[in-house]
This record gives C-alpha cells, structure tokens and sequence, in this order.
C-alpha cells in the first residue's frame, strides 16, 4: 500500500513538471503554428541560470525562481526578432530545423560556460525534508512540485479563459489576419506567446534543479518526453497537455518501480499504443493535426 | 551542353576519388571513406526529406541497426562480407517498415517527433538489452573474413576497404538516382508538392511514404552496415539522435533539391569537421551557426545555391 502512495506520488511529480514544459511547447505551437525544437534547451538553460544565482551568486531558491525565468524570457524575445521572424511565414519544417540550429548552439554553450561535469542545487531549508504520507515518507520537494503544476495549471486557465490577453492569444491562434484587422498587433502577440513559452520552459527548469543533476544533455531529454507528451495528449491541445503528462508520469513513476528491466522502452511503447487507436492524441482534434 | 560540362565534372571528381589512395595519406584514406559512407546515409534520408517531404528526425534507427547487424553477422554466423551487407540491409528494412507502418500515416509535425521518438526506442533497446548488444559499449571485436564471390581481399587494409567502400557506395548510388528518377520518385516528388492532388488522382499516398521510407531505411541500413568494419565497434552513439542530425546537416548544407546534395553536404560536413575540432572542441556551436545561416538565407544548399546560380547565369 505504502507502495502504491509513493509511486503515485512520484508520477504526480514528474508528470506535473513535465505539464509546465510541455504545455509551453503546445501553446507556441497552437498560437504560432511552429515546433521549438529548442524547448527542452531553454528549460537547461533556465536550471543552470538557476544554479549560477543559487551556488555561485548565493540568493535564496524563490529568487532565483523568479529571476532565471526572466533571463531566458529575455534570450527567447531576441531569438524571435532576430532569427524566427525569418521563418514564421515559411514551411514547418523549416522552423523545426531552425529552433534545432538553436538547440545545438544553446548546449554547446552551456557545455562552454558551465562544463560537461554534473551540477547539483539543493533544495530550499523550507522544502529540503521529507513528509510523512499515508504510512509513507514522501520527500517535501516532490509535494513543492504538485503544487507548483496546480497553480500553474489553475493559472493558465485562468489566463485563457478569463482574461482578455487570453482571448486575444486564442484569438490569434484562430485566424491571424482576422486578429490583425480587429485592430491586434499580432507581431507583439507572436513575440510575447514565444516568450510566454520559454517563461514556462525556464520555471520547469528551475523547479527542476534541485530534484535532477544538471548536465548539458538534460535538455535533450525532456524534449524528447515533451515530445511523448503532446503526442500522447494531442498537439496544440491545453487539456491534452495535462493528460499527457500525467500518463507518461503514471508510466515513469510506477514502470521504474515494477518494471526496471524494461522501463526506457515503456513510454515509446504507450505512445505507439495510443497512436493506433487515436493518431491526433487523446484530446487532439483530427483537422488541423 | 551544359549537362555535358557537369558531367565531366562528375567524371573528374569521380577518378579523383578512385585515385585517393595512390595521392593522399592514410588520414585522408580515413577522411574520404567517412565522407563516402555518411553521403550514402545522407542521400539515403534525403530521399524521405528532400524527394518526399518527410522531415525524419529518427534516421540513425537504420543507420545504426545496419552496423549492429553487420557486428552481430560477424560475429555470430561469420558469413563474407558481401552476404552481411545484405543482411545490414535487410535488418534496416524491417525496422524501417515497422517505424514507417506507425509515422507516415502523420504529417510533417507529427511525423519528426515520431521519427524522433521511435529512434530513441530504437537507442534504448541497444542501451539496456545488454546480453545481445553489451549495452553501452557496444559490440566490437569482429573481424572481416571473407569478401564474397570468391574474391580474396584484404579488407583490413585501409586502402583496399576504402576502394570497396567507393564501388558499393557508387553502385548504392546509382540504383538510388534510378528510383528517383523512375516515375515512382515523380510520385514522391508529387507527394512533396500537394499530397492531397495525388490521392485525388487515385494514388495511395500512405502506401507511397512507407515504400519511400523503407527503400530509404534499407539504404541507411546499407551505409551502417559499411560504418561498422569501418569503426570497427558498434556503439549505441551511432542509434542516437544526434546522429540522426549528421544526414539533416548534411543534407541542408549540400542541398536538398540534386540528388548529388548530400553528398557534397558530407564532404563539407566532414571536412569542416575535421579543420574546426582541430583548434576548438565547440564543433557543435559552428554547426548550429552555419545551420541556421543556411536555412534562413541559403534554403538551397551550397550545391543548389551553385548550380542554380550557374543555369542562371551562363544561359
């Protein structure tokens, strides 16, 4: 029983964390018609920023919270201007193949500036203990990141369903044009839904640190499982996000516990069994997919 | 005329590959194979992206699974190298049909992170099924016995490997050309341009993807199988996706829209390669830079960019 609690746990961790980085991977999609390639790169990027500030600089865990998000939102509005402008009217393909430009120049230089060798960020005094859980102990951390992906998730709802920046980014993802002739200015939509992306990129990477060792091929991973997820839950889909990330937590959490031997393969294996029977994902719509 | 004047340049670049080894040391022996077998892997994945519009993010799959085949043939059943080739092949385009059977029903977005996605099963199945692949560091020890037909060669010289390299890689290519040149590669071309007007004309799209993507596996599977006495290990690094990167580079530097693209992609790739890692080790952030550059303003490829600019010019 006390089993069963702490792998649940687990999964809720991990699938709640990959909720903040996919979702911002779903919605650049869904309002940009591009895939960030370089997704996972930004969510490295904002962990080692986080390292620096923690390890280096010495400021507590909550302001580096908040302020190695806004170093990569920073990188994100000039990658935009500079480079995916050229792109945005082209074929798909050609964004995939330049944020993967990106991805290979963001790890090299994180390779560059922090080194090849593992990072460690310790969790906060507040949160570095463990809890006691239904007979389990449960480490304080993982219930830090539960509650971090609610109030990310509550507040994303919020934002799109309740405010009027939310309708005009639904709005843009709808009909550009149309947007532009009601008077939006899509350009700043474009660069601030980008930017928005990598925001959520970064908090998974900070919130990420003290729980994983950094290393420069952390973000190839997660964008790889970032991948899993929208696949699994449908791609541009919000809802699609969550159940997503919350199955493949389900398969990391409980196959890493009972299936050892087998558990690198599961997640391919989940995938390619929802990809039969639904191709678009669970949640996704057959039209634009 | 003009397809004249090319063809003696093909003429000219084409002895002077056959003569390498009589005018070069054995570094660029080494070099020149490498630029060979990763231009064969290069065109092989050009004729899913460039001919066929598939962008696959997952084609070291086949690549890799070929040099394991070709390692494992070698070191279990030590049939002659020709023979363990075809099996590199064969392998591939199992694997390939599988793959293909799940991500060219999806379209282009769907399809790279699939591709994705599958080629890293692909690296976790070679990374933890220690007993047959010896996990992490793959499989080496194998040793080239005899070459087929009867023939007595020497392959373990570096020499003679490299002017077998260049005869299977030219015939590979050739047969290659001939399939995009057939009407099934103008299908495939068609299917790039507007899949919807070549399924209205009857032709069943998905079925043409997945022939595309196999004949494309088998041939990476190919090039694989060629790398590995090469290297002489077969490692999981040559299943991973940065792996599968090294034939998109290549195929965006040479030039997606000539067949010969990505050969001239591999031979910059490769060059490139070897004169910048010699004075830095950040090898992959040139690479990036020059990526980038070249899809926002050099969409063609340095030999499309060439070529096109020639047929312009001298008209």
């Amino acid at each position: 029983m006390s089993g069963i609690v702490s792998a649940l746990l687990n999964s809720l961790d991990i699938g709640l964390l990959l909720f903040i980085i996919a979702v911002g991977l779903n919605i650049v999609f869904g309002v940009l018609n591009i895939i960030n390639f370089a997704h996972g790169a930004l969510y490295m990027l904002g962990a080692y920023l986080a390292f620096t500030l923690i390890n280096i600089v010495g400021m507590p865990f909550w302001a580096a919270l908040l302020l190695a998000p806004l170093g990569v939102v920073i990188l994100a509005v000039l990658i935009d201007r500079f480079l995916l402008r050229f792109i945005y009217s082209r074929d798909i393909a050609d964004s995939l193949l330049l944020t993967f430009a990106l991805l290979l120049i963001i790890n090299e230089s994180v390779r560059m500036i922090w080194g090849s060798g593992i990072q460690v960020v310790q969790p906060p005094q507040l949160l570095a203990g463990s809890m006691e859980i239904l007979g389990s102990s449960v480490p304080t951390y993982s219930l830090f990141v539960i509650v971090m992906g609610l109030l990310l998730l509550a507040g994303l709802w919020y934002l799109f369903n309740r405010t009027r920046i939310g309708r005009i980014m639904r709005a843009a993802a709808l009909d550009r044009d149309m947007a532009e002739v009601l008077c939006i200015n899509t350009r700043l939509v474009v660069t601030g839904v980008f930017a928005f992306g990598a925001w959520l990129a970064a908090v998974g990477g900070v919130v990420a640190a003290p729980m994983r060792a950094l290393d420069p091929g952390m973000g190839d991973k997660i964008i790889i499982e970032s991948f899993i997820v929208v696949v699994i839950g449908g791609l541009g889909s919000f809802p699609g996000a969550l159940l997503g990330a919350i199955v493949l937590g389900l398969i990391h959490g409980f196959g890493g516990r009972y299936l050892p031997e087998v558990n690198m393969l599961l997640p391919f294996l989940g995938m390619a069994l929802v990809l039969l029977f639904k191709p678009h994902g669970i949640m996704g719509k057959g039209a634009n997919a | 005329m003009k397809t004249k004047i090319l063809l003696a340049i093909l003429a000219v670049v084409m002895v002077g590959l056959i003569a390498v080894p009589w005018i070069a040391s054995y570094f660029y022996i080494f070099i020149f194979t490498e630029i060979l077998i990763l231009g064969l892997f290069a065109a092989s994945f050009n004729l899913v992206f460039g001919y066929t519009g598939m962008l696959s993010f997952g084609h070291a799959a086949f690549f890799g699974i070929g040099s394991y085949a070709m390692a494992l043939v070698l070191i279990h059943l030590e049939w002659p190298f020709l023979v363990s080739l075809l099996a590199s092949m064969g392998a591939a385009a199992l694997l390939a049909l599988v793959i293909g059977f799940f991500c060219v029903r999806l379209n282009e977005v769907y399809f790279a992170m699939l591709t994705l996605a599958f080629g890293m099963m692909v690296f976790a199945i070679a990374y933890q099924w220690r007993s047959v692949t010896n996990g992490s560091d793959g499989l080496a020890g194998f040793s080239l016995g005899s070459f087929g037909f009867g023939l007595d060669l020497t392959l373990g010289n570096p020499a003679v490997y490299y002017h077998v390299v260049l005869t299977i890689v030219a015939i590979a290519s050739a047969v290659l050309y001939v399939i995009c040149r057939s009407s099934f590669g103008m299908i495939l071309r068609a299917i790039r341009q507007n899949p919807e007007r070549v399924s209205f004309a009857g032709l069943n799209v998905r079925t043409y993807r997945l022939v595309a993507f196999v004949i494309a596996g088998a041939f990476a599977g190919l090039a694989g199988g060629l790398i590995a006495p090469f290297l002489r290990v077969a490692s999981p690094e040559l299943l991973h996706w940065s792996m599968s990167a090294e034939p998109i580079l290549m195929a965006i530097l040479g030039g997606t829209g000539y067949f010969l693209g990505p050969f001239a992609g591999a031979a910059v790739f490769v060059l490139l390669e070897t004169w910048i890692t010699s004075f830095t080790e950040s090898w992959m952030l040139v690479l990036g830079i020059i990526l980038a550059l070249m899809v926002i303003f050099f969409r063609k490829g340095l030999l499309g960019t060439i070529l096109d600019w020639w047929m312009e010019v001298k008209k």
